[in-house]
C-alpha cells in the first residue's frame, strides 16, 4: 500500500505547486509516469503516459523545399546523446531521404505540438522512435499520391526511391522537392493506412556511421569550427549581463546588502535583489542580489564586491548540515529495521541458520551534475512576450514556469533550446531561466543573459543524493545464498517538490533496488526514514548509481566469502534466464514502462555478463597486483555489464588497463552513438568511483571548482574500452541509452580493485584509500 | 587600449588591462567558440593559441595580448579542414561539443610543436582539459590519426 499513498502524497504536490505557480511539472511528470492509479485508469505506459503524449503529424516534423531539401524537426534537447543525428536517421530511412539533402531544425519548446520534450529518463529513441516512423512514412505517402496524380495512374505503381519517387512501369521519376508542393497539399493518410519499411531498406538506422566513409554525426563540422551555438552564445542587442550571489545554505534568505562597492566596478549598472520561495524549491530560483553590468567579467567582479548578510534562520537545521557527521547517522540508522518494500521467505530465519554471515555497508556521496556549460539562459520580454534562449532539458517546464512568474499566458512564453554543453540531469531543472526571466522583467523587457560560474554550479546543485546500503547475507555451507537483507537510506527527490517525505519513493527504490534481479530463498529490502539539507536532484542514473555499487560489491564480497569465482557465483545468483513482471516484485513504476513489453529479463542478465567476461578473457590468469572486476545492472530497459582490468601498484595507485562492456538495449537505431554512450558513462564512473565527491560544512558546500570536485581526466582514462552490442533484435521494444552504462561502473572498478589488492572499497569515491 | 591581432584580424580593445581575454573575446568581440567553463584554468574549455603557444584566456590577461597574434578555434581554419578538425569529423568525437574547442586547441598546439607524439606525451598535454560526456578515448586517437595526416 505504501505505492498509493506515495502516489497520493505526489499527486498533491503538483496540485500545490500549480496553486504556487511554481514548477508543476516535473512533479506531475512523476506523479504521471510512475502512478499505478493513473496506470489502472488509462492503461497507459510509455509516451503515452507521458504529459502531452506524442505527436506523429508529419506537417509537424517533417517540410520539404521545392529544392529538395527535407527539414526534420527534432523536439528532443541535444545533450551529447546524439538525438539530433538519431531521429533524422530514422526520418530520412523511413522517408527514401538522401542524407546529403537532410538538415535539422530544433524544436521550440511546445508539447502540445510536438508531443513531450522532457529529455530525461534515457526516454528520446523509446519514446520517439514509432511517431517519427510515422510521421515520415506519413510524408513520403504523401509524396507517392503527389507522383500519381500527376502522372496520372494508380498510386500502388508509385514507390519512393532515394529523394525521388519512381514509375517504373514507365521509368519516369519526379524528385522530391518536385513533388513536395503538391503532396504538401494532400490529407495525412490515416494511421493504419500507412505501410512501414521493412528492415532490409534502411539505410541509416543500424549503420555504424564511423566505419562509413560519411559519418553521420549531424552537428560535428559546426562543434569543430566553434560554430555550434549553445546557451551563452546568443548575442542580442542591447543585453545586459548578470551573475547572483544565492544564499549559501538551502532556505536561507537575504537579510541585507549593501552593494555600493559593487556599483562602483566599471560595467556594472544595477544590483537587483532576486526573491527566493524557501523550501521546498521546486525549480523556482533560490532567490539572492544580482549584479547586472556591460559585460560578464564587470558583473562577476560586481559580485565579489558586495556585502551580503544571509539570515540563516530561515534555513532551519539545513545551516547544520554536515555530510560527515549526515552519513554516520544514516549508518546508525541502517542498523534498525524502516519500512518494508519487498519481502520473500522468512529472512530472521534464514540468517540464523546460515552457516556463514556477511554484513557490509556502502556510501556514495553526493555529486553535482557538472556540465562543462554551467547553467546559462537569456531572456527578454517585448509587448508583454518573454523569449528565452538556453540549454535545456525539460523546455515545457521552464516554459510553463516563466508563465506563472510573469502572470502571462502559456503560448506568450517562447522558449529555444539551444544546443546543451552537457545535462546529465541539471538542466531539466529550469531555474537558471526563471532568473533570467524575473530580471529582463526587472529590467522591463531588457535582454539579459544569466551566467553561472563553476562555484555557483558546485554550490547550488540539485544534488545526486547521498545513500547508505547497508546489505547482509547468510550462506549455507557450500556457499550458496540463503538470505539477503538490504536496506537503502537516502534523502528523497520528493523533497524538492514537498515537505521532505523522509524515505525514498516508488520510482526511486525502483532503480535497482525493489529490483535486485537475484533469486535467494529469503529477501526482505527495507528504506529506514532519511531526510533532505540541500536540493536533491537528478543525477544521470539517478539512484541505480548507489543501489548497484552496493549489490553488485556486495554480491563479489559474497562470492569471495564462499570461495567461488565471481562470474559463475553471479550467474547463479540470478538463477535461469527467465522474466519477472517488475510488479511480481513490488515495483509499480518500471520506468514508465509496460511491464508486460519491458519485464526483467534475466536472461539478458545472464547475457551481457557472459559477453563482457568472455571478451575481458576473465578465466586467464593475471599477475600480482593485477585483477578484473564485474558488475551488471539492469535500468532504463537496458542491461550493461563491465568488466575491468586494473593494476594497483604499492603507492596504492590505480592503472586502468582496459575495459569491456557488454550493452543489450535491444534493436539499435544509432549504434556508433549507443558506443560513444557506453563509453563516456564509463569514464565518467571511473571519476565517481576515483575522485568525484560534494561535501557540506555548516550548510555550505565545500567545493569550489575541478580542483576540489574532481572529474575524469584524459590521464585516468584506460586506453581501451571496448563496447560490445549485443541483441539487435527487431523483436525486442527498444530500451534507453543515455543512462543504463553507467550504474555497473563503479561497483566493477571497486571490485577489480578487490581483485588486485584485495582491499574492499565500500565508501566512495576511493580517494587516497588505498594509499600506504 | 590593447592592440592584437585574433585570428589575422587586428584590433583595439578597450576594456580594463586586467580583464581575462576569454571576457573579452566573447562579449566584445563575439566571437563564441571559445567557451567558458570554470574561470581558473581547470578545464581547459577556454583553450586557445597566443602565438601558438596554447593559453587559458579565462586567466590570461588582456594586457598580455598586446601586440600579439591570437588564434581561437573560429581562426584555427578557414573552413574546418586542419587536419585536427578533419580527425575529430572522422571519428566522431564529439558527444555535446561544449569542450571541444578547447581539445582541438590544445591538440593543434601539441601537434605544432611535436608532429609525432607518444600516447604519455599525449596525455600530458591534454590533462588540462576536461570532458564531462567521456570522449577521451576518442581524443587520443584522433591525435594519432591526426598527426599521421
Amino acid at each position: 500500500m505504501t505505492t498509493h499513498r506515495d502516489t497520493l502524497l505526489l499527486a498533491n504536490v503538483s496540485r500545490r505547486h500549480v496553486l504556487k505557480g511554481l514548477a508543476a511539472s516535473s512533479a506531475l511528470v512523476i506523479a504521471a509516469r510512475w502512478s499505478p492509479l493513473l496506470a489502472d485508469d488509462e492503461a497507459s505506459y510509455g509516451a503515452e503516459a507521458m504529459p502531452h503524449g506524442w505527436v506523429d503529424d508529419p506537417n509537424v516534423f517533417i517540410r520539404i523545399d521545392e529544392d529538395g531539401t527535407v527539414t526534420v524537426v527534432n523536439h528532443r534537447a541535444e545533450m551529447g546523446q546524439g538525438i539530433r543525428t538519431s531521429l533524422v536517421m530514422v526520418a530520412a530511412d523511413e522517408l527514401g531521404a538522401d542524407w546529403q539533402q537532410v538538415k535539422v531544425e530544433q524544436a521550440p519548446g511546445d508539447e502540445e505540438t510536438y508531443g513531450n520534450q522532457n529529455t530525461d529518463g534515457s526516454r528520446s529513441m523509446r519514446h520517439a522512435f514509432d511517431p517519427m516512423r510515422r510521421a515520415a512514412a506519413a510524408a513520403r505517402t504523401m509524396l507517392e499520391q503527389a507522383a500519381a496524380e500527376q502522372w496520372q495512374v494508380p498510386v500502388d505503381e508509385c514507390q519512393a526511391g532515394v529523394h525521388v519517387v519512381i514509375h517504373a512501369a514507365s521509368g519516369r521519376e519526379l524528385g522530391f522537392g518536385e513533388l513536395a508542393a503538391a503532396a504538401s497539399q494532400l490529407p495525412v493518410p490515416e494511421r493504419d493506412s500507412l505501410t512501414l519499411k521493412p528492415r532490409n531498406e534502411w539505410r541509416y538506422i543500424g549503420r555504424d556511421n564511423v566505419a562509413d566513409d560519411v559519418p553521420l554525426a549531424i552537428d560535428g563540422e559546426d562543434i569543430v569550427t566553434g560554430r555550434a551555438r549553445y546557451g551563452a552564445d546568443i548575442h542580442l542587442d542591447d543585453m545586459r549581463y548578470a551573475v547572483i550571489a544565492r544564499p549559501p545554505v538551502y532556505g536561507a534568505q537575504l537579510a541585507s546588502v549593501d552593494d555600493s562597492a559593487a556599483l562602483e566596478v566599471p560595467g556594472v549598472v544595477r544590483v537587483v535583489e532576486v526573491p527566493g520561495v524557501g523550501q521546498p524549491a521546486g525549480f523556482a530560483p533560490l532567490g539572492g542580489v544580482a549584479v547586472i553590468a556591460e559585460n560578464t567579467w564587470a558583473a562577476i567582479q560586481g559580485r565579489d564586491a558586495l556585502d551580503i548578510e544571509w539570515d540563516l534562520d530561515a534555513a532551519g537545521d539545513n545551516a547544520d548540515y554536515d555530510s560527515d557527521a549526515y552519513r554516520e547517522a544514516l549508518e546508525q540508522a541502517a542498523t534498525a529495521a524502516g519500512r518494508v518494500i519487498r519481502e520473500r521467505g522468512d529472512i530472521d530465519a534464514a540468517l540464523d541458520q546460515a552457516e556463514q554471515h556477511l554484513e557490509a555497508t556502502y556510501y556514495m556521496p553526493h555529486m553535482a551534475q557538472a556540465p562543462i556549460e554551467p547553467p546559462v539562459a537569456l531572456a527578454r520580454i517585448v509587448d508583454g512576450k518573454a523569449e528565452v534562449w538556453a540549454p535545456v532539458q525539460h523546455p515545457q517546464a521552464a516554459r510553463e514556469g516563466i508563465a506563472e512568474q510573469l502572470g502571462i499566458a502559456l503560448e506568450d512564453v517562447t522558449v529555444h533550446a539551444t544546443l546543451l554543453g552537457g545535462g546529465f540531469g541539471r538542466k531539466s531543472k529550469p531555474d537558471f531561466m526563471l532568473e533570467a526571466s524575473y530580471l529582463s522583467q526587472a529590467l522591463d523587457g531588457r535582454p539579459v543573459r544569466v551566467q553561472w560560474t563553476r562555484e555557483d554550479d558546485l554550490h547550488h546543485a540539485y544534488f545526486h543524493a547521498v545513500s547508505v546500503d547497508r546489505l547482509e547475507a547468510g550462506l549455507d555451507t557450500e556457499g550458496k545464498a540463503l538470505g539477503w537483507r538490504h536496506r537503502t537510506l537516502s534523502p528523497s527527490i520528493a523533497s524538492l517538490f514537498a515537505p521532505d517525505p523522509e524515505h525514498k519513493q516508488d520510482f526511486e527504490l525502483g532503480m535497482g533496488f525493489t529490483t535486485v534481479p537475484f533469486d535467494i530463498p529469503a529477501m526482505r529490502l527495507e528504506n529506514p526514514d532519511a531526510s533532505a539539507h540541500v536540493r536533491i536532484g537528478w543525477f544521470r542514473a539517478v539512484y541505480n548509481l548507489p543501489h548497484a555499487f552496493a549489490i553488485q560489491s556486495f554480491a563479489a564480497e559474497m562470492a569471495a566469502a564462499a570461495g567461488r569465482d565471481h562470474r559463475d557465483y553471479l550467474l547463479e545468483l540470478l538463477g535461469p534466464a527467465r522474466q519477472i513482471d517488475p510488479r511480481d516484485v513490488n515495483d509499480s513504476w518500471n520506468y514508465g514502462e509496460d511491464p508486460a513489453r519491458y519485464p526483467i529479463d534475466i536472461g539478458r542478465l545472464r547475457g551481457v555478463i557472459e559477453r563482457a567476461t568472455e571478451a575481458a578473457e576473465w578465466q586467464r590468469e593475471r599477475p600480482a597486483g593485477r585483477g578484473l572486476g564485474l558488475a551488471v545492472h539492469h535500468s532504463f530497459a537496458a542491461y550493461a555489464a563491465v568488466v575491468f582490468d586494473v593494476a594497483v601498484n604499492d603507492a596504492g595507485e590505480v592503472t586502468i588497463h582496459s575495459a569491456d562492456i557488454a550493452f543489450d538495449c535491444g534493436p539499435q537505431i544509432n549504434p556508433e552513438r549507443i558506443r560513444s554512450q557506453m563509453e563516456g558513462s564509463c569514464i565518467m564512473g571511473i571519476g565517481i568511483a576515483l575522485h568525484s565527491e560534494i561535501t557540506a560544512r555548516e550548510g555550505r558546500i565545500e567545493q569550489d571548482n575541478f580542483h576540489q570536485f574532481r572529474i575524469t581526466r584524459l590521464s585516468h582514462t584506460p586506453h581501451e574500452i571496448r563496447v560490445h552490442l549485443i541483441n539487435d533484435d527487431p523483436e525486442l521494444a527498444l530500451g534507453g541509452v543515455g543512462e543504463p552504462g553507467l550504474p555497473p561502473v563503479a561497483p566493477a572498478l571497486c571490485n577489480a580493485i578487490y581483485a588486485a589488492t584485495g582491499k574492499r572499497i565500500r565508501r566512495l569515491p576511493v580517494g587516497d584509500q588505498l594509499a600506504g | 587600449m590593447t592592440a592584437f591581432t585574433i585570428n589575422g584580424r587586428t584590433v583595439d580593445v578597450s576594456a580594463a588591462p586586467n580583464t581575462p581575454l576569454l571576457w573579452v573575446i566573447r562579449d566584445e568581440l563575439k566571437l563564441t567558440g571559445t567557451k567558458f567553463g570554470c574561470g581558473v584554468a581547470q578545464c581547459g574549455a577556454c583553450t586557445l593559441h597566443v602565438d601558438g603557444e596554447p593559453v587559458r584566456a579565462c586567466v590570461f590577461p588582456l594586457a598580455g595580448a598586446e601586440g600579439r597574434s591570437i588564434t581561437t578555434i573560429e581562426g584555427l581554419s578557414e573552413d574546418g579542414s586542419h587536419p585536427v578538425q578533419q580527425a575529430w569529423v572522422e571519428l566522431d568525437v564529439p558527444q555535446c561539443g561544449y569542450c571541444q574547442s578547447g581539445q582541438i586547441m590544445s591538440a593543434s598546439a601539441l601537434l605544432a610543436r611535436n608532429p609525432s607524439p607518444s600516447d604519455a606525451e599525449i596525455d600530458e598535454a591534454m590533462r588540462g582539459n576536461l570532458c564531462r560526456c567521456g570522449t577521451y578515448l576518442r581524443i587520443r586517437a584522433a591525435i594519432q590519426r591526426a598527426s599521421e595526416a
